[in-house]
């Protein structure tokens, strides 16, 4: 096994996941396109910790708090997109335009 | 390395298996027009990463993965997708933005510049590792790793806590 | 005493022969050693303060004056142990190795603190005034809205001139540098309810952040040349006369120089400090007196002998000592028409900064800071004082005042010394100061400054007397007269009045810590630094000069007298008043003076000619008043065309360019999340493309 081929991996799923977010309107797809992003970091994060090889295990263990952080994330963000829902009946990102000048 | 020679590692057809699967499943979970099939084959995404896990000696990181994506996180999904009716069903004018290739362009510039300079960086270089153990996480966790670890927790109830203040009805209405 | 005597044996000796010690040990070595707390203490009390400020009993206000305290004995510890013992201590902590960059060589980030007699004064001024303000603070600020928040800024305005002061190293210079920028841009805009005053706060910020990129070029160009952030070093490069320093050294000073006169408010960059004059009033107090802008004077100070040196950034002391004379004039004249008691003050405050700027680019180093110094007392207690005028009156406007010194007689008394310090009266601290610069130009003059440094020394004399007049203007129109206002004005609460009385005894005897030829411990302090060059410091009193400067000074308090005591309002010139709301009221009360109203409107509908005649009575009188008129017209005229028209307009092109920039470049705003996540990766790719191209 060379170390390449988890990372490439991982760039082939960040991308899915980029086009993911920016592509889908309804926010809880946005949510999903990002939990494929985390993926990929993690694979990126593992395979770096095994071709290190450190007595730390400092890749798994940032992998595993990258996975509580997403957890988080998610807990977070799909509560912002209820009560999106509930004040205006969408969970369309496109319709959330209230950054504008 | 020529490609002959690393298709000859059993390993490397096991991964290969696991990657086009990965990739398959992914695609799916950004193109399909079924928001549940799309919250459903992240099951699939995330249960190959967790086999590449186990392949990497990250047993630990491979079972949590599966037991807070494909347990909670993704049920959790499943519910987002319910409370917030997204259309159910084959209407791909509503979920997507009509104009598909500036994403598609980006995403895939992001591909070829970030497998670029990893190739570039890395090569044909071995992966050396063998496993780590789950004690010996837990060890490193609470040991090395104690003062992070304590503070992803207050992350983790700081959103719990943020999370039900959000999503909870207002009282006053 | 016999230290004592033995320093003064050293001072008449020569021009700074002080014996200074790098490593004190004992107690003042201690003292040296953790005098790191100093500008650490206000920033801790800053974040204290928004943290529980609201549930303590006294609202926050008491950490920030207890680390104010701290930092005013600890000062003050420092000061006598530098008297005893003059010291120059320094410690640099390495934070982190800024690494092999391009043309930067091995640089380090490091943070320190440096104890000589430089940075102690400024402790000094800092601690102390700044102890005075924060307790009258409490008294002016009791029931605003913001103010435990209040008091969070105002402690971190005061850390972050101190971390400016203590810095050893030119990237901490600048750290402090901006903490001063962010604090007052915070203080200013206190009252943000008000629209003006948030573009006070904005205004502020702006001109100070142009001029920073002068000092940010300067800055970088020493580092470079040296090799090192450090003050010394580059100090020690100057010394040794460095030959690639010398190729550079013009512009390094320019640059440092262009970011002093944004914080020191010199022309053009003067700007922001009237307006900063939104801010509540012991913001203007702290501000005029101890901290932002006395730092680019200090600045100066620091980096002197980069100037003083022969074949370094020597030339740009001519373009310092222009602009401070152009400063130390034009803005005094402005202070003659403005009716706002802040504003005088402001534009005062203006005059006196550029006494210091012209005395720096003079050469004379001690003169200068000495000035600082006296006018961090004088001018810290001129606000307090207006600020409990405005407080018992609630109104700015002169016009509204007169008469309070029966309502307010503590305040009436202790402005009435401040006044005559900043007069340059003897023998209260003005005069001294003062005089020490008028000697330093006229050294300078004789002494290869050349023309440049004559013309300033007229300009000087000439602003003695302006400053003598609009002084006595002010007492006159506050303290004089009948009350103009509505409302009862009332004495402030203790809380107020005693800083008033505190400050008001320093600045009658801050003076007497450098009687030139007689006891000059201030010229000790200043000269315990590792680099001490070239100070073009006059030796004794020069008689003539001190008797010019007082006879000037009082000529211009015998003009403010005769044209502002009079009582000759006549109701054609009454109806000219320019605050028409007012009018019926001063029908009964406003028996002021007829000059006083021409003075308003004069310039603008010009029956000059008419008072003139009308004082032509009496011969001194007419003399007087032509002057006054001149004055008038020419600070009218100054205000009106160079600084309203010239200066705002230039200005206003700016923000129309920007603001028809922004038109075209908000179309980009769509508000769309996806597009701006679109244009992140999309530069991601780009910058790492770039990256991998050109590595």
């Amino acid at each position: 096994m060379i170390v390449n081929q988890f990372l490439v991996l991982g760039a082939l799923l960040f991308s899915i996941g980029v086009y993911g977010v920016l592509v889908r309107r309804n926010a809880v797809l946005v949510l999903l396109s990002i939990e494929l992003m985390l993926a990929a970091v993690n694979i990126n994060l593992v395979a770096f910790g095994a071709y290190v090889d450190d007595a730390v295990a400092a890749g798994q263990v940032f992998a595993l708090f990258v996975i509580t952080v997403a957890a988080a994330e998610v807990g977070i963000g799909l509560a912002i997109v209820v009560l999106i829902f509930r004040n205006r009946s969408s969970a369309n990102v496109d319709e959330l335009d209230l950054m504008k000048w | 390395m020529a490609f002959s020679d690393w298709i000859t590692d059993a390993r490397n057809i096991v991964f290969l298996v696991i990657a086009l699967t990965m990739v398959g499943g992914a695609l799916v979970v950004v193109t399909t027009r079924n928001v549940v099939h799309s919250a459903l084959t992240l099951v699939v995404v995330l249960g190959g990463s967790a086999a590449l896990f186990l392949m990497l000696g990250a047993e630990f990181v491979a079972w949590a993965v599966i037991l807070v994506y494909v347990g909670a996180v993704v049920v959790l999904f499943l519910f987002g997708i319910m409370i917030t009716r997204a259309p159910i069903g084959r209407d791909s004018v509503r979920l997507d933005h009509e104009r598909r290739w500036p994403p598609a362009l980006i995403a895939l510039s992001v591909f070829v510049v970030m497998a670029w300079s990893t190739t570039l960086a890395f090569g044909s270089e071995q992966i050396s590792g063998g496993v780590i153990r789950t004690d010996a996480i837990g060890d490193l966790l609470f040991s090395r790793y104690v003062i992070p670890f304590e503070a992803v927790s207050f992350v983790l109830l700081a959103a719990l806590i943020g999370g039900i203040v959000l999503a909870r009805k207002d009282p006053d209405r | 005493m016999t230290t004592l005597l033995g320093l003064l044996a050293l001072a008449e000796g020569g021009e700074h022969a002080v014996e200074v010690v790098t490593d004190p040990g004992g107690f003042v070595g201690v003292l040296a050693d953790f005098a790191w707390l100093i500008p650490v203490v206000p920033l801790l009390a800053t974040f204290a303060i928004v943290l529980v400020g609201k549930r303590l009993p006294l609202k926050g206000w008491e950490l920030a004056e207890g680390a104010i305290g701290f930092v005013a004995i600890y000062a003050v510890a420092l000061l006598i142990a530098n008297w005893v013992t003059p010291m120059a201590v320094e410690h640099h902590i390495e934070i982190s190795r800024i690494g092999s960059l391009p043309g930067l060589g091995d640089l380090v980030l490091e943070w320190g603190w440096v104890v000589d007699g430089l940075s102690i004064m400024m402790f000094t001024v800092v601690g102390v005034v700044g102890f005075f303000v924060f307790t009258y603070a409490k008294g002016y600020m009791e029931g605003d809205v913001r103010f435990t928040f209040f008091f969070a800024s105002f402690s971190l305005f005061a850390g972050g001139m101190l971390v400016l002061v203590i810095a050893p190293n030119l990237i901490q210079l600048i750290v402090g540098w901006e903490l001063v920028g962010v604090a007052s841009y915070l203080l200013i805009g206190h009252w943000w309810e008000d629209h003006d005053n948030n573009a006070a706060a904005i205004k502020a910020f702006i001109t100070n952040k142009i001029a920073d990129v002068g000092l940010f070029v300067g800055v970088i160009i020493l580092g470079i040349t040296v090799g090192s952030f450090r003050i010394t070093d580059v100090l020690d490069a100057v010394a040794r006369h460095d030959s690639a320093l010398a190729a550079v050294a013009f512009w390094a000073g320019l640059g440092l120089f262009i970011g002093a006169m944004g914080k020191s408010a010199q022309m053009p960059f003067h700007v922001w400090l009237p307006d900063a004059m939104a801010g509540p009033t012991p913001v203007s107090s702290l501000m005029h007196a101890a901290t932002m802008v006395t730092a680019g004077v200090y600045l100066v100070g620091r980096m002197f002998p980069l100037y003083q040196t022969g074949g370094m950034a020597d030339d740009v002391k001519t373009i310092i000592i222009l602009a401070g004379g152009a400063t130390l004039l034009l803005t005094g004249l402005i202070a003659l028409v403005q009716d706002d008691i802040k504003k005088v003050l402001a534009y005062s405050t203006l005059s006196q900064l550029g006494y210091m700027t012209a005395a720096m680019g003079a050469g004379a180093y001690t003169a200068g800071l000495f000035h600082l110094f006296t006018h961090a007392f004088f001018k810290g207690l001129l606000f307090l004082a207006a600020g409990s005028v405005i407080h018992g009156v609630h109104s700015n406007n002169m016009s509204d005042m007169g008469g309070l010194r029966r309502f307010m007689p503590s305040t009436y008394k202790t402005f009435l010394i401040g006044s005559v310090a900043l007069a340059g009266i003897f023998p209260l601290s003005g005069f001294w100061s003062k005089d020490e610069i008028l000697a330093s130009l006229s050294n300078d003059a004789s002494h290869g400054g050349g023309a440049a440094a004559t013309l300033v020394l007229v300009l000087a004399i000439l602003g003695a007397f302006i400053t003598a007049f609009y002084m006595t203007r002010a007492v006159y129109l506050t303290f004089f007269g009948e009350y103009r206002g509505d409302g009862h004005p009332h004495e402030s609460p203790r809380v107020m009045t005693y800083p008033l009385w505190g400050l008001a005894a320093l600045a009658a005897v801050a003076g007497f810590v450098n009687i030139p030829g007689v006891y000059t411990p201030f010229t000790e302090w200043l000269a315990s630094r590792i680099h001490v060059m070239g100070d073009h410091h006059a030796g004794g009193l020069n008689w003539a000069l001190a008797l010019i400067g007082t006879a000037v000074a009082l000529a211009g308090i015998a003009a403010g007298t005769r044209l502002f005591r009079r009582d000759a309002a006549t109701q054609a010139e009454r109806d000219r008043f320019r605050i028409p709301v007012l009018y019926p009221l001063l029908e009964h009360k406003y028996y002021f003076d007829d000059l006083y109203l021409n003075g308003i409107v004069g310039p603008i509908k010009g029956p000059i000619a008419r008072f003139v005649v009308w004082t032509n009575q009496v011969v001194i009188d007419g003399v007087v008043n032509a002057f006054g008129a001149a004055a008038r017209f020419a600070s009218g005229y100054v205000y009106g065309w160079v600084d309203q028209r010239g200066i705002d307009l230039a200005i206003n092109v700016v923000a129309a360019g920007a603001g028809e920039a922004g038109g075209v470049v908000r179309k980009a705003q769509t508000g769309k999340v996806q597009q701006y996540a679109g244009a992140l990766f999309a530069g991601a790719v780009l910058l790492v493309v770039g990256f991998l191209i050109f590595s």
